[in-house]
């Protein structure tokens, strides 16, 4: 099956499934609302924005130098750091570790990088079993399914679907109330604490200037996660590095205020290394892998300010396309808008050749990133290179090339016009509208009508006006 | 006196005359000799949006040919005027005619944002014929790409008969997109009732909006759920025609 068909068929599936649609409709709205009141409320919010993509920017700019000494300070705190250039590679670093230090038990926090390796299925084809922590992706782990969200990776489900997983899984008691559901997961999870060997976190900014990793979360159990199991593995894009405390104490707020509308989140971990001999908790081991898998290639390109994303998910909640499709039907990893940059620059531009058209350009997303990514922009360039590079069907091309003759001869215009009112008037009802098209253009009037084009253009009329307005006392 | 031309816009041109000739009453009210030069067709968006640059830069040439010797270039629409300001030095980047490309972004105007920002008119002396309730929609690439929103809202604010609502969801995108509204014609029709939600809840008799493509692409839908409220042109109503 062609990726084309995938695409269009997860579509027509996400906008005929109601339950789909109303946890959308509930889950955006929230985030968007949130979102806009948090950011409302802060005396600068432009001048906020501007500083942390100026903070991105810098660290972008010098990735190389910095990546070093993180490197160097992770080292000096005690810590390890292991290079991974792809996924695969990502999977088998994390699968010696887990043999080097006797694993068989793992729990993870919220990672988007190990859900581009697949990371689950990798340790669990080795008989080690991984439960994830963070409440949202334990419930898809449950239900074996995807994040359809890079922050709220349920998004997808309401909370009565939860309640029957949970209910039908783990023979909890059937409830509405997404408190009780919480503490009931809460009951199974904190076991796996206790049990797991090895705890796996994700990376939400990592501080070269100290070597400190930070997490963001809401429910403790990344804390957890990274300190009660006695391995601690750390997992970070190459581009989550960031150079200062200053550039962090700015991004952090606008990651919390941007994706779940808080001031801060409620633990904001910030992680230098195992544990200190003088140190009641912790791990014994810290590593930190550092993984590239595509990005050194946007690095530098003009698609480098996709790096940016700083993954607060503001533009997926903000999106009218992901508001009315979901996260699923963009076929992998990274969602939304900026999912529709990402994946074709990670996964090659054949990878889902139509998600840089899956948008109106209404620039929604740019105006909801809390480091102003021109993402509309980028989706643009992205069909640049689509067309450059043959991908643009024989029906496009031609039909792009009779646009380009006729909007090229202002006589083939006008005569254009012309068929194109007689053809539309003859097709249209008594109010001008047109019910019913021909492909491809079937595909507007299935919903909508399409009016009739003018009898006369604008340009024959205004022939009849100057006339009228060069006869004084007739009025025009 | 500056040298106006209006670019009327190809959707315009063909499918709706009268906002042309509403664009022309507002200018010429302001004393404006305005020029239509003959030769005008298609600013190029429609194969730029679609990824075709070869065929989206003759066809901008061609405009530079056309409107390059004006003082200011109008035109009612804000998707036209954002292709034409932030899209043509894109396109002609490392090419011949870059000079002119960026002369020419940085003097076409969308109407509104020309009688407020560069002539100071906000009162576009004009009433219409009965008590008229009106949203506004503000549309995508007026008001994301060019930051038009005050403008309209300045200029209706004088219009006589006329009071204006809040709609929710006035910055929500109708779902138009152009070549987007056939290529993605599921996702786009979801948009577009998402859209008619809003428009049924505000308390108006009409909605106002700066580009004739989503007047039309909301219409279609309002028309298709026999919905009596429509979807107006900002020239309409600032020339009274409403």
């Amino acid at each position: 099956m062609s990726r084309t068909t995938q695409f269009s068929q997860s579509v027509t599936v996400a906008l005929s499934d109601i339950q789909l649609q109303t946890a959308l409709d509930r889950g955006t709205t929230r985030g968007v609302n949130a979102r806009i009141a948090a950011m409302v409320e802060t005396t600068d919010a432009d001048a906020l924005r501007r500083q942390a993509r100026l903070a991105r920017e810098h660290a972008l700019n010098h990735l190389p130098d910095l990546l070093e000494q993180l490197e160097r300070n992770v080292i000096a705190n005690g810590g390890h750091v292991l290079w991974a250039r792809d996924a695969a590679e990502l999977n088998q670093v994390i699968l010696d570790l887990c043999q080097k230090h006797g694993v068989r038990c793992v729990t993870k926090g919220k990672s988007m990088v190990t859900e581009e390796s697949e990371l689950n299925h990798a340790l669990e084809a080795h008989g080690i079993e991984v439960t994830e922590s963070d409440l949202g992706e334990y419930i898809i782990q449950l239900a074996g399914e995807t994040p359809s969200h890079i922050v709220f990776p349920m998004l997808h489900k309401t909370k009565e679907a939860t309640a029957q997983l949970l209910h039908d899984k783990l023979g909890m008691p059937m409830t509405d109330r997404p408190e009780e559901m919480t503490r009931f997961v809460r009951g199974v999870m904190r076991r796996k604490y206790l049990e797991a060997d090895m705890g796996i976190s994700g990376v939400n900014f990592a501080i070269a200037e100290t070597g400190t990793i930070a997490t963001v979360e809401n429910e403790g159990n990344n804390r957890l996660s990274t300190s009660a199991p006695r391995v601690h593995v750390a997992v970070m894009g190459v581009e989550k590095v960031i150079a200062t405390w200053e550039d962090y104490a700015i991004l952090v707020q606008l990651l919390a205020r941007s994706a779940t509308g808080q001031r801060l989140s409620v633990y904001n971990n910030l992680m230098s290394g195992p544990r200190r001999p003088d140190e009641p908790d912790g791990p014994e081991v810290f590593y930190l892998i550092i993984m590239d898998n595509g990005r050194s290639h946007i690095l530098g390109s003009e698609y480098t300010e996709s790096l940016a994303c700083i993954r607060c998910g503001a533009c997926l909640n903000a999106c009218p396309v992901y508001q009315n499709i979901g996260g699923h039907a963009y076929g992998w990893v990274y969602p939304g808008p900026i999912g529709s940059i990402i994946s074709p620059l990670l996964l090659g531009p054949t990878h889902a050749p139509e998600l840089p058209y899956a948008s109106s350009l209404c620039g929604a997303c740019q105006a909801a990133c809390p480091v102003e990514i021109n993402i509309p922009d980028m989706l643009l360039k992205l069909r640049r290179d689509l067309v450059q590079a043959g991908d643009a069907t024989l029906a496009w091309r031609a039909g792009m090339r009779l646009w380009r003759q006729a909007m090229l001869s202002p006589a083939l215009y006008r005569s254009g016009g012309w068929l194109a009112s007689l053809a539309t008037q003859m097709l249209a009802n008594a109010e001008g509208k047109i019910e019913s098209l021909p492909p491809p253009l079937k595909a507007w009037t299935d919903s909508r009508d399409f009016p009739a084009f003018a009898k006369q253009p604008f340009r024959e009329r205004l022939k009849q006006r100057r006339r009228s307005q060069a006869r004084p006392g007739v009025s025009g | 006196m500056p040298k106006v031309a209006l670019f009327v816009t190809c959707i315009v041109d063909m499918l709706f005359p009268e906002i042309g000739e509403a664009t022309l009453d507002i200018l010429e009210r302001q004393g404006l000799t305005v020029e239509f030069p003959e030769a005008q067709t298609c600013c190029g968006q429609p194969a730029f949006n679609a990824g075709f640059h070869a065929d989206a830069r003759p066809v901008a040439e061609h405009f530079l040919d056309v409107f390059g010797a004006y003082d200011a270039i109008v035109t009612p629409s804000g998707s036209c005027a954002s292709m034409v300001r932030h899209y043509y030095p894109e396109l002609f980047k490392g090419c011949a005619r870059f000079a002119e490309a960026e002369a020419i972004a940085a003097k076409t105007w969308e109407l509104t944002q020309y009688l407020v920002d560069a002539l100071g008119v906000t009162d576009p002396g004009t009433s219409l014929a009965k008590p008229t309730r009106a949203a506004i929609h503000d549309a995508c690439h007026g008001y994301r790409g060019l930051g038009i929103a005050r403008q309209p809202r300045a200029l209706l604010a004088n219009v006589g008969n006329l009071s204006l609502v809040e709609m929710a969801g006035h910055d929500q995108c109708c779902g138009f997109g152009g070549l987007f509204a056939i290529k993605m014609g599921e996702i786009s029709a979801a948009m577009l009732n998402d859209k008619l939600a809003h428009i049924r809840a505000a308390d108006c008799d009409i909605i106002i909006t700066g580009d004739a493509s989503c007047a039309m692409h909301m219409n279609g839908g309002l028309s298709r759920h026999r919905s009596t409220k429509r979807v107006v042109h900002v020239a309409e109503v600032l020339a009274g025609r409403v």
